[in-house]
């Protein structure tokens, strides 16, 4: 990955005879030298520091951890390895795996779609589209614990606000937190009211830097608005969509609050035959409810391994279905 | 006073998460002595829940006689879970208790396997408080080996069973509470008027939750037959073989058959409300839980609760110790603070401000305690209903992994309120996730 380099030294020996005018004009060369090839590493220097001490030296503690039977208050031993294929056959990672993946599909593909979706409706002359641009953009800096409350009432199962509705039609109310199914789907949309808004400002950036000649040519040779928006836009936002899949499986695999939140916060099994326990909650179960440290390390390192898989896969798939020109 | 509940440090977890910092919980350091000659000495006395020591004006009144120290408190209101994270991470950092830290039970045998991290209190003279003490409560304090004086007794949990005046009047039921004992004298008789409240068809379950029933009931048989619930004294994991496991989880089982429970979980935001709304008849109370049902209800809530004995005989859920940190720079003058803060005096103040019921025997006898009256649950003799039977309180022994057991087993339970699990093959699942985690 990356090497830091340490600055190399100042100023060259001095000791002996002052320097002569030849030997001055050498050192300046030298210097201009010596500046021109590692201040640039100077100038980035703290930000690789930065991420030696809070991002390559925690990954890697953490690593020498998983590999240890370490009790947060009492005894660590060497094990090596255990603990890894002991996760690979523990159905409960597995089972936290799978509620991770299921959400982060549920969650990401409509997410995404309709940021597209609002993007493309925003980049259009509207009545107080500032306004509208604006507003998008707020459910992501409010907090989530906020937005986790607030859809908890929504989703309560006495005198929630969703039940309500349903009650209204005629259905008999829904205990959310239940069911797989139910928690996920509710999950997905706190995740989605979050996040939808942040792509589509994203988004909307990217189309606006398309020319709009294309457009207009497209336009000339009897192109509908729906073709010039699958041949022309997705096209050309191919590697902001990237980006913004990358991202979302990034975060989304990382899923944590949203479920824990929907949980009443206490719930750190993810409900109580663990239907909406993710890796991250799986990982806290063994850290801070089991204090089994090195377990839950394994888990953490796993979960790295997973998003990088996810990432990659995710690259790859994008990558093919939005070239296709 | 101890709350032996569930819920975790996950919101404060969630927090952090959420706000993207990836790394410890800020270590705050207890403070250090300046050794300036005329600063005051401060000493920390980490809390959870509501131990009632300032509303009963004991660090006042310490403070007075110890003109030199000063007492800060942390941690009142903090939920158990929050409070046993914290503490570990300070444990095992190294650094950042209080001189003082509270242990509930539970955590007080999960922490007996590492005496290192606490003051033997023998070596502060606290040996001549023996006799204060409840036996076992006193013999609980101690280390694995039973060498190391590790806390002070607090406060035990003596049993009863709260119940709403308004709820049983609507349904037909007497509301006095003798009445309404007797109306209890087994679990059976409890599921039977039960099943008479339901009948009336209020809107509202007889009971809160199958957990926090099944909670009591263990404690109590476990009490009356082998003196331990998911773990035998030798540290074995014994939930299936154990009848008062068996015992407990058949009758609480009987009542969900029955249709009586309210489905909540316990210390959610639903359960929290039932205190106030009403959206249950009936809950098991240890002497903790009528601070938390004030807090909950509020003043609305004033008169609407009451006080009868519990079904079955008695039983002990939930205490809590106070211990001197091996981090205390003050660790002579926080033992001396630890064995004020426990003496039966003490106790009895604390009572009287708060309802936690005391644990030596001194205190319990006292006519005063006896004779106290709490005017919030209708001036119900909550002297009388806790303190008579309180000097009978048999020990339950929990094992080092109580907590994450009876998490699965409270999980299974409410399973099957939500309908997802089946009861007949609830028990058996209950069993091996228990045992996942407990062996």
């Amino acid at each position: 990955m990356t090497r830091v380099h340490t600055p190399a030294p100042q100023r060259p020996d001095s000791r002996g005879s002052p320097p002569s005018p030849a030997a001055g004009k050498r050192w300046t060369a030298w210097r201009a030298r010596l500046d021109v090839k590692y201040s640039p590493y100077l100038y980035i220097a703290p930000f690789f520091l930065l991420f030696a001490a809070f991002g390559l030296f925690p990954l890697a503690y953490t690593f020498f951890v998983s590999l240890h039977d370490w009790h947060m208050v009492g005894d660590r031993e060497y094990t090596g390895f255990d603990n890894y294929a002991e996760l690979l056959g523990d159905d409960r990672f597995w089972n936290a795996t799978y509620n991770t993946l299921g959400i982060f599909i549920i969650a990401t593909i409509p997410q995404l779609l309709a940021a597209l979706a609002i993007a493309h409706v925003l980049n259009r002359k509207l009545r107080a589209l500032t306004f509208f641009r604006m507003a998008i953009v707020v459910p992501s800096i409010t907090s989530v614990a906020a937005i986790a409350i607030v859809f908890n009432q929504l989703y309560a199962r006495d005198f929630g606000m969703v039940n309500y509705l349903i009650g209204l039609i005629g259905f008999e109310g829904i205990n959310w937190q239940a069911h797989r199914w139910s928690s996920w789907f509710a999950i997905a949309t706190i995740v989605d009211w979050r996040w939808i808004g942040y792509n589509a400002v994203i988004y909307l950036a990217a189309m606006q830097a398309i020319p709009r000649q294309l457009y207009e040519a497209a336009a000339i040779d009897g192109a509908s608005q729906w073709r010039q928006f699958w041949h022309i836009t997705v096209p050309m936002l191919r590697p902001t969509i990237i980006f913004t899949v990358i991202i979302s499986t990034i975060f989304g695999l990382q899923l944590f609050t949203e479920p824990l939140l929907f949980g009443s916060g206490a719930e750190i099994t993810g409900g109580s035959l663990r239907q909406f326990q993710t890796v991250t909650m799986y990982m806290f179960e063994n850290a801070f409810g089991l204090f089994d440290y090195g377990y839950a390390s394994t888990v953490a390192w796993m979960l790295f391994l997973l998003i990088l898989i996810g990432s990659l896969i995710n690259f790859f798939v994008v990558r093919r279905i939005s070239s296709a020109e | 006073m101890s709350i032996s509940q569930r819920p975790r440090g996950w919101m404060r977890a969630g927090a952090i998460v959420a706000a993207g910092t990836l790394g410890t919980a800020a270590a705050c350091t207890a403070p250090a002595d300046e050794g300036d000659p005329d600063e005051p000495t401060t000493i920390t006395v980490d809390v959870f829940g509501n131990f009632g020591y300032s509303e009963a004006g004991l660090y006042e009144e310490f403070e007075e006689m110890h003109p030199d120290i000063e007492i800060r408190e942390r941690g009142t209101g903090m939920e158990l879970g929050d409070y046993d994270e914290r503490l570990t991470q300070w444990l095992a950092a190294g650094s950042g208790t209080g001189d003082i830290i509270a242990l509930e039970e539970g955590i007080l045998t999960r922490l007996k396997e590492q005496p290192d991290h606490f003051v033997d209190l023998y070596e502060h003279g606290a040996g001549d408080m023996e006799e204060d003490f409840l036996d076992w409560k006193w013999e609980q304090g101690h280390d694995a080996d039973g060498d190391q004086l590790l806390g002070l007794g607090t406060d035990v949990g003596g049993l009863a069973m709260c119940y709403r005046v308004d709820l049983f009047e609507k349904a037909g039921l007497p509301t006095d509470r003798d009445e309404v004992s007797e109306l209890w004298p087994t679990w059976d008789d409890y599921i039977d008027v039960g099943e008479r409240f339901r009948e009336a068809g209020l809107d509202a379950g007889f009971l809160d939750a199958a957990t926090n029933t099944f909670n009591a009931i263990l404690m109590q048989r476990a009490g009356e037959t082998t003196g331990y619930t998911y773990f035998d004294e030798a540290g074995e994991f014994v939930v299936d073989d154990n009848p008062a496991v068996k015992d407990a989880w058949d009758t609480t089982l009987g009542m969900l058959d029955a249709g009586l429970s309210a489905n909540l979980m316990s210390f959610s935001d639903q359960w929290n409300s039932g205190f106030r709304a009403g959206t249950f008849a009936t809950i098991a109370c240890p002497a903790w839980m009528l601070g938390y049902i004030e807090d909950q209800a509020g003043d609305a809530g004033e008169g609407k609760w009451d006080v009868a004995t519990i079904p079955g005989e008695g039983g002990n859920w939930g205490g809590s110790f106070l211990a001197v940190s091996s981090q205390s720079e003050h660790q002579e003058e926080a033992a001396e603070l630890a064995r004020f803060l426990t003496s039966p005096e003490s106790h009895l103040k604390v009572f009287q401000a708060l309802g936690n019921l005391p644990s030596t025997v001194t205190a319990l006898a006292e006519p005063e305690l006896l004779e106290h009256r709490s005017e919030y649950f209708n001036d119900a003799p909550v002297g009388e209903i806790f303190g008579t039977g309180a000097q009978e309180l048999d020990p339950v022994y929990l094992g080092a992994d109580n907590q994450p057991v009876r998490d699965e087993m409270e999980n299974a339970l409410r399973a099957i309120e939500e309908g997802t699990l089946d009861p007949g093959e609830a028990w058996e699942t209950a069993v091996n996730n228990a045992e996942r985690v407990g062996r």
